[in-house]
């Protein structure tokens, strides 16, 4: 069946209705001028006196980035010529269905607050993803070089297919060192000495000065990234990451954290020999179930604000519709959006508006909407246009928007299921998503209810996963997309 | 008589369920220098690649890209030619770590194709005639009964062209060669395999044939 756009959108429609009629919206801080206030005077007075504090964070969240994406991309390399086995891909789908903020709470029972705990929690989710997209580079690369016939598979693995990919695999990995600066900085949320925790602190205390250092730091190292990372030191790089966070001092975990750990994931009613019934109703009817409703309706209400902020941004870097210097001022603001972590922004966010799922909404929608608007924006720009094309709005409107839009609907398709991954997120700043179940479990040190949850979580994520992937089959009416530099995402 | 190379009787070839070749019936025996002349389109690369899936005996084949691998040195594509003589151990350590001995058996080969220095340099960085030279490195390198090229020396300038040709057919007791270049065809080839329309116009001993016969084809 060939689904028509407009049936689509008029569901989405619906469904976005729906969920807000039912979200909890309210709660507006009694005074957010003048939160909003103090945090533009910080803006305007960055105050970068603990120097020493700040750097110490920056250089750690890049340890943390280099040695997690650096695990990730090696497991996923060796994993991805099995790809095509089932014990593999299946496995590899479980592990990068739980985000890594999820990761770093498990494992937190493990290994503790130590820099592991860092490593593991972006080094796991993420070998899932090197090893699919690896394995879709190394599946495309053309093996056809004329070599004897009975050549074992390995060889023409290596000889072959391997050295054809290395290109897109490098610009990838970068891609994804990009994503793993912002995981690490948000790990600080948690306790890890990254710049996340930095700007909590600041926050708490009210210092705003600080936290717009902290976040300048930020901006300043993900901003010129592929300036600054040079293939041939990233050995060298990669070994400075791995000793400093060696040297970092660990709190010691006890003994037998190990089996601590494994009896506490077994379910409590196997261990105690307790009701099922109890624990099932206390599990799924009174945590999973209102968490997953939250997760979706945040993840609803984000997706149609990442859409809308997405169409009407887009053209902000297109040099026909705003201008030369229009589109420069548009290239920055969306880059700088897209640079923010959405859990750093719905923090800051949180702080002015008061709690309520208003934070999170804007927050997905700003840097999803920003992502989708800076790819569309940038295919749009290269556009043929015929000479005495229209300009402005009238372009937009009569000319991009209608010649994008099967680009612009996949796209919002493939950040549905990314988008439903950070609503679970949210949690963690106090809404009712799946996250604030899996954290007060974790406080609790409930940790088969955590790891319930988490299957929870990523069966929902692999639900939204399948509907977006039928949904952008069926609808096939536009050209197939590479995001990101990955195959398959949006065709 | 010698039992021949490859026998094609009454054969369609083709490919993605397409034919390309209609009728097709050749036997090739050793010591023969075949060139196949036509159009563009007229299924020349279809004829050496059904050449390439039949013979069963070890072959060089200088595919029409090259088919060389951008992101290795020179070195390991000229090695690429006898991978499949040594075990999966070896050629990992190879790739990773070529001995001197390796080193020097393709420096002579790279030699005769006038690419002396470049071994460590990676074939992305060449020009489109020195991809040529090492694709023709390559099939010198791995030897055998047959050497199958399509338009081998077609970028480079014709005077070398011939050279290397010249060079490389000797180290063949066997050849098929697409070619574009009817007198280089003449003067190289003992027999001479014309396409035309998808099907064999002319199969016949090159001194048989005159140039104008031959351009025929391409009328």
């Amino acid at each position: 069946m060939i689904l028509r756009r407009r049936h689509v959108l008029a569901g989405f429609a619906a469904l976005t209705l729906v969920a807000i009629s039912s979200a909890e919206l309210g709660a507006i801080r009694p005074d957010p001028w003048m939160t909003l206030a103090a945090i533009g005077r910080g803006i305007l007075h960055p105050d970068f006196s603990d120097i020493a504090g700040l750097l110490r964070a920056t250089g750690l969240t890049v340890a943390f980035a280099f040695c997690g994406v650096g695990l990730g991309a090696v497991l996923g390399l060796l994993l991805a010529p099995f790809y095509g086995t089932a014990v593999v891909r299946l496995t590899c789908i479980a592990v990068r269905s739980v985000h890594e903020l999820f990761w770093a709470l498990l494992l937190l029972g493990l290994t503790g607050l130590s820099p592991l705990t860092g490593v593991l929690a972006i080094g796991l989710p993420y070998a899932g993803i090197f090893a699919k997209v690896f394995a879709e580079y190394l599946e495309d690369a053309p093996g056809a070089a004329p070599l004897g016939r009975r050549l074992p598979s390995l060889t023409a693995l290596l000889w072959v297919r391997f050295p054809q990919s290395l290109p897109q695999m490098r610009t990838y990995t970068l891609y994804r060192l990009e994503c793993g600066l912002r995981s690490s900085a948000v790990l600080g949320f948690i306790g890890l000495p990254t710049l996340g925790f930095q700007l909590e602190t600041a926050f708490k205390q009210a210092q705003y000065g600080q936290a717009a250092a902290v976040l300048a730091l930020f901006l300043a190292l993900i901003l010129p990234l592929r300036f600054w990372v040079i293939w041939r030191l990233v050995p060298l790089m990669l070994a400075a990451a791995a000793t400093a966070l060696i040297m970092l001092p660990t709190p010691p975990m006890g003994q037998g954290a190990l089996m601590r750990f494994l009896t506490g994931i077994v379910p409590s009613p196997l261990r105690t020999g307790g009701d099922w019934g109890s624990w099932l109703d206390k599990v799924l009817v009174q945590q999973a179930l209102p968490g997953s409703m939250d997760t979706l309706i945040l993840s609803q209400i984000a997706l149609a604000a990442a859409a809308l902020i997405a169409a009407v941004a887009f053209p902000a870097i297109v040099p026909g519709v705003v201008g030369r210097v229009g589109a420069v001022i548009g290239h920055g603001v969306l880059v700088v959006l897209r640079s923010i972590p959405d859990y750093m922004l719905a923090f800051v966010l949180l702080q002015v508006l008061g709690p309520s799922m208003l934070p999170a909404i804007l927050a997905l929608g700003l840097h999803n909407g920003a992502i989708i608007a800076h790819l569309l924006g940038r295919q749009a720009a290269s556009l043929p246009q015929h000479t005495g094309a229209p300009r402005g709005v009238t372009l937009w409107a009569w000319d991009l928007f209608p010649r994008l839009s099967p680009a612009f609907w996949a796209l919002c398709l493939y950040r549905w299921e990314i988008i439903l991954r950070d609503s679970a997120i949210m949690g963690l700043l106090g809404i009712g998503t799946l996250g604030f179940y899996i954290q007060s479990n974790v406080q609790t040190l409930r940790m088969d209810r955590v790891v319930a949850l988490l299957v929870v979580s990523g069966l929902l994520t692999l639900l939204i996963d399948t509907v977006s992937r039928r949904l952008r089959r069926a609808m096939r009416d536009g050209p197939p997309l590479r995001i990101e530099a990955s195959r398959r995402l949006a065709t | 008589m010698t039992q021949p190379l490859v026998t094609l009787t009454g054969e369609s070839l083709g490919w993605d369920g397409r034919v390309a070749l209609r009728d097709v019936s050749l036997r090739i025996a050793t010591g023969e220098r075949i060139a196949i002349l036509g159009r563009s389109g007229a299924g020349k690369s279809t004829l050496l690649t059904a050449l390439h899936d039949r013979a069963q005996v070890r072959l060089a084949l200088v595919p029409q890209d090259n088919g060389l691998i951008g992101a290795l040195s020179v070195f390991h594509n000229v090695w690429m030619g006898v991978l499949d003589d040594h075990g999966t151990a070896r050629n990992l350590r190879t790739l990773i770590w070529p001995s001197a001995a390796e080193r020097a058996a393709v420096a002579r080969v790279l030699q005769t194709v006038g690419l002396d220095e470049l071994g460590r340099r990676s074939v992305s960085q060449l020009s489109g005639g020195q991809r040529q030279r090492v694709a023709l490195a390559r099939a010198k390198m791995r030897g055998g009964a047959l050497l199958l090229g399509d338009e081998p020396v077609t970028a480079l300038d014709p005077e070398q062209g011939a050279a290397l040709l010249d060079h490389l057919l000797a180290a063949f007791p066997t050849s098929v060669l697409v070619l574009h270049d009817v007198d280089q065809a003449l003067r190289v080839a003992t027999r001479i395999i014309g396409l035309r329309q998808g099907a064999v116009a002319v199969d016949a001993p090159a001194a048989d044939l005159t140039a104008d016969d031959l351009l025929q084809l391409y009328r």
